[in-house]
């Protein structure tokens, strides 16, 4: 008889995929809702303010999605010094370009990237949020003249031409961690096979350069939009 | 053709072990690689130089014995096919080919390229099998009806000849590919039905106490391997676990 237990690099790979899932559901909410701020600032702000003070999101969804982060991120340096330490002696000569993408071998490089991009995605929106809401008590939403916050806090921070840059760099490593990231967490979760893995891998590098070309698009149409 | 080698030689298993080079001409570009192997060998014997340890058995892509990791590519740069199978006009004349051993922690250097496979051998035997009761009543196998489809694909997942270019070609040295082989040469046929959840979770955990690192789905295994194991296999084995452990509790 064997012991059941999920403890195995098959089940820390199953759970880095869940988490990965989740956070990739995440980017398609999170594009939907910045998107409205091209088309109506009014949209914008109503989305904006739902999201930003429905109990349900803030004291649910919100908990799991810094759960996913920080158990995505601790998982993927854990996984990658045990795989570094599973090959001591390295090869003299490497060639692994014929048999796998640099995306595929480079999840770590993105993956950092990713994370200082989120580090200053929390300095300019999620701190001076929580700071509002939760520890100066305004859930109002509104500014001084009783119009709402969100969208003039959005473009104020795309005012900036060195932050616009930080944005569309890290928006490019994204996509390459997306790239690998979509199929790679289907395939981990079991639900490729034949046909299906070759539609879902064209349904991933669409997705992995669609969505971080959007978070782009609103980012560069904010800052040209404004008078400098 | 004549060619520069850099062969990894090391004395046993202590030794610290350095990339050696040398040089042999008049290679003919029919012969194997092994074949060049065998030449260089008699050349060195007869200079008075200890010969080159390779492993090797079957010469015919069969036994999963030979190994060798050849200018950066498991069995080297021809596909779906063992480096006993690979001709030497896959090269050019004047190239410097590197031979080195697979390498990953499980799969120690015993002497110059030979390595220890036998962690494959421990994970096979932690439920790389079906019990079958061989009093004289065993049913004949022909009698079970097997779709089509899945006796073909479990005939696939049966070709791997456990020769670990796998986990020599995974940048985390994984041994994902060789298990789901074997764990999806069961999973898909009623035989192996009746062990499948201690199967999945048993060699789960051996190939983890092995010392294997953890698949990240480069899919560089799928390539590199020379019978053309599917990465669908993982798929399976993925979900033969999630099941496992679903069912299990």
């Amino acid at each position: 008889m064997s012991k059941s237990t999920f403890y195995t690099s098959v089940g820390y790979k199953i759970l880095m995929a869940l988490s990965g899932l989740f956070l990739m559901l995440f980017l398609a909410q999170h594009l939907t809702i910045n998107l409205l701020s091209v088309i109506s600032a009014e949209a914008f702000n109503e989305a904006s303010h739902f999201m930003g003070t429905n109990p349900l999101v803030q004291f649910l969804l919100q908990p799991v999605l810094m759960f996913a982060v920080v158990f995505h991120f601790v998982m993927g340096f854990v996984l990658e010094l045990k795989n570094r330490n599973a090959r001591t002696t390295d090869y003299a000569f490497k060639n692994p370009s014929t048999s796998s993408s640099w995306m595929s071998r480079n999840m770590i490089i993105s993956g950092i990237t990713v994370l200082a991009f989120l580090a200053l995605h929390f300095i300019d929106f999620w701190i001076p949020e929580i700071n509002t809401k939760y520890i100066v008590g305004d859930m109002s939403g509104l500014m001084a003249d009783g119009s709402f916050r969100y969208f003039h806090e959005l473009q104020h921070e795309f005012q900036s031409l060195p932050r616009v840059i930080a944005y569309v760099l890290a928006f490019g490593f994204l996509s390459l961690h997306l790239l690998h990231g979509f199929k790679s967490s289907f395939q981990s979760v079991g639900l490729t096979n034949g046909k299906k893995r070759v539609t879902l891998h064209k349904f991933g590098n669409v997705f992995a350069i669609a969505v971080p070309l959007g978070f782009v698009f609103i980012a560069l149409f904010h800052f040209l939009t404004q008078s400098h | 053709m004549n060619l520069k080698l850099k062969i990894w030689r090391q004395k046993d298993a202590n030794d610290k072990g350095s990339m050696v080079d040398y040089e042999i001409q008049n290679v003919s570009e029919h012969m194997s690689f092994l074949e060049m192997l065998d030449v260089l060998n008699e050349e060195l014997i007869d200079k008075g130089i200890e010969p080159i340890a390779f492993d090797h058995d079957c010469r015919e892509g069969i036994c999963g014995m030979c190994s060798l990791y050849i200018n950066g590519e498991a069995h080297g740069p021809d596909r779906r096919v063992t480096t006993c199978q690979l001709h030497m006009r896959k090269f050019k004349d004047g190239d410097t080919i590197y031979i080195e051993p697979f390498r990953a922690n499980a799969f120690p250097v015993v002497k110059d390229l030979v390595v220890d496979r036998s962690a494959f051998d421990r994970i096979q035997h932690a439920g790389g099998y079906i019990s079958v009761n061989t009093s004289g009543n065993t049913q004949d196998a022909n009698a079970i009806p097997i779709p089509k489809d899945n006796a073909d694909l479990a005939f696939d997942a049966a070709t791997c000849i456990g020769c670990g270019a796998c986990v020599a070609s995974c940048k985390n040295s994984s041994a994902m590919l060789y298990v789901s082989a074997k764990v999806s040469q069961f999973a898909l046929l009623p035989q192996g039905q009746v062990e499948a959840k201690d199967r999945v979770l048993n060699m789960v955990n051996k190939m983890d106490e092995e010392g294997f690192g953890n698949c990240t789905n480069t899919g560089a295994c799928e390539v590199q391997c020379p019978k053309g194991i599917s990465l669908d296999n993982i798929s399976r084995m993925n979900r033969e676990f999630l099941s496992a452990n679903i069912t299990k509790g």
